[in-house]
């Protein structure tokens, strides 16, 4: 069961090895909780009911393992040897003679250790049931999206708008606007309009048409060059991010509509 | 012939698609689409079809059967490799917690978790969710459609309740099996009790 458990730290085996040694199979733990979890289960005790002298030296016995291999031991591991250590110190004192009326379980110098393990012992059955999952749905396989995509556009879930969402309402925009032909040589002329600009510009709108807001085709006022749709959109997004305002869509295919949120209103000036 | 119909939308959707969205292209009720998908169901699986239908990720999605894996592989090469402990670890905690943000992973774990979170974004199995108005506006991540679709269940109720002590049993993910209803077939792998006893919830009108 125990797939190693190393030498004690006084043994031979754990001196600084030649180059030439044959490989070790060095148990691959996930953390410092994985390697105490470990061998509490190789105690075969409950982790309540932690030994803690015997844990912490094995822990210990470990470190002192890898860094005779010389890997390098990651911080945490240390944060939770030096926590072992002081369980240990700790209940190495004398009770207080004023507790004895009290169950000493009260003020057990292992129990936020404890919890701590059972936490995470909890998600290791989750672990186990991913894995199962996992591999059972790579046995099935699933046709693509298809290659021509172009035909049409698949829907969009409903609820809340994403990023992805926008980007297509973007595209079909986008599209919109093309049409206007311009020849290949006409002159775009730089535009004065910057992205606060705009971003003012949307946060006036909403502010005024008030708490049902605008749909989000609204914003642009085609036909326009696409300076300006890709600057709205742009204004739009970093409105979003900042938390200005909120972009829904409650039906399938339907409107996106952008409220402002009304609590952050008088956050920073734009 | 509604059932053919459906077979055709599954066919070129490529992608779950929502109960409600074949019922829209069919121009008739949630529970008349659901009922021929059962049926569709039923029939692929009574006329010895390759193909099953699965009720994944919020969706319904028609998928190759597990028994034919082996000859799939032979054909083709499959990409892309196993989720290592460190990123079940990771995602079974923001499963059960989202939205969840890193220090709080880094908490249950041990460790940190910053690598992790990268990989597991990049496979799309989970997203950042805004950043929570605490101290540091620390990023929350939740789980995704994918991540539904990458384990094979349907929503994120089919997990079973997180235990402390006991582990749970071992699991069937139940819709890609039957989605509870009995499908009366010849089938050799699939066990006729195992659906319901891993789900928490009922499965008829969810998600919807």
């Amino acid at each position: 069961m125990n797939a190693l458990t190393p030498d004690p730290p006084e043994s031979p085996a754990v001196r600084p090895l030649p180059a030439s040694v044959p490989m070790f199979h060095i148990p691959n733990f996930e953390g410092p909780l994985d390697l105490l979890l470990h061998l509490i289960r190789a105690h075969e005790v409950e982790i309540s009911d932690i030994p803690i002298a015997e844990i912490t030296q094995q822990y210990l016995a470990y470190m002192e393992m890898w860094e005779a291999l010389d890997l390098t031991i990651a911080g945490e591991y240390v944060v939770i040897a030096a926590t072992l250590i002081e369980i240990k110190s700790r209940m190495l004192l004398p009770q207080a003679p004023a507790s004895a009326g009290e169950e000493s379980e009260e003020d057990d110098p292992r129990a936020e250790l404890v919890a701590r393990l059972r936490e995470y012992q909890a998600y290791q059955g989750t672990v186990e049931m991913l894995r199962a999952w996992e591999e059972m749905r790579r046995q099935l396989f699933f046709r693509g999206a298809l290659e021509n995509a172009d035909d049409y556009i698949l829907p969009v879930p409903a609820g809340e708008a994403h990023v992805d969402q926008l980007y297509q309402a973007l595209h079909r925009l986008l599209s919109e606007a093309g049409v206007e032909d311009k020849p290949v040589t006409s002159v775009t002329p730089r535009r004065r309009l910057s992205l606060r600009m705009k971003m003012a510009e949307i946060l006036r709108r909403l502010t005024a048409v008030g708490p049902e807001g605008v749909p989000f085709e609204a914003l642009f006022t085609l036909p326009c060059p696409r300076y300006d749709i890709v600057l709205t959109f742009l204004a739009l997004l970093e409105l979003l991010r900042m938390l200005r305002v909120r972009a829904e869509q409650t039906k399938m295919l339907g409107a996106i509509q952008v409220t402002l949120i009304p609590e952050l209103q008088e956050a920073q000036p734009v | 012939m509604t059932e053919a119909a459906l077979e055709c939308l599954l066919f070129i959707a490529g992608e779950p698609v929502p109960l409600a969205d074949l019922a829209r292209a069919l121009q008739c009720e949630e529970a008349e689409a659901e009922a021929a998908l059962r049926s569709l169901q039923v029939s692929l699986a009574e006329r010895g079809s390759g193909l099953q239908l699965l009720r994944i990720a919020g969706g319904w999605q028609l998928a190759t059967r597990p028994e034919y894996a082996e000859v799939i592989a032979r054909l083709l090469t499959r990409g892309g490799s196993k989720l290592s402990r460190a990123a079940l670890e990771t995602l079974a905690i923001i499963a059960y917690r989202q939205p969840i943000t890193a220090p709080e992973m880094e908490a249950v774990r041990g460790v940190s978790v910053g690598g992790v979170l990268k990989t597991l974004i990049e496979r799309r199995l989970i997203t950042e969710a805004g950043r929570r108005a605490t101290l540091g506006r620390p990023m929350q991540y939740v789980t995704t459609a994918d991540f539904l679709h990458y384990f094979g269940i349907a929503e994120l109720a089919q997990m079973p309740p997180l235990e402390a002590d006991t582990p749970p049993p071992p699991p069937v993910p139940a819709d890609v099996v039957t989605d509870g209803r009995p499908i009366r077939a010849d089938e050799e792998t699939v066990s006729p009790d195992s659906p319901q006893t891993a789900k928490p919830s009922p499965n008829e009108n969810d998600s919807e």
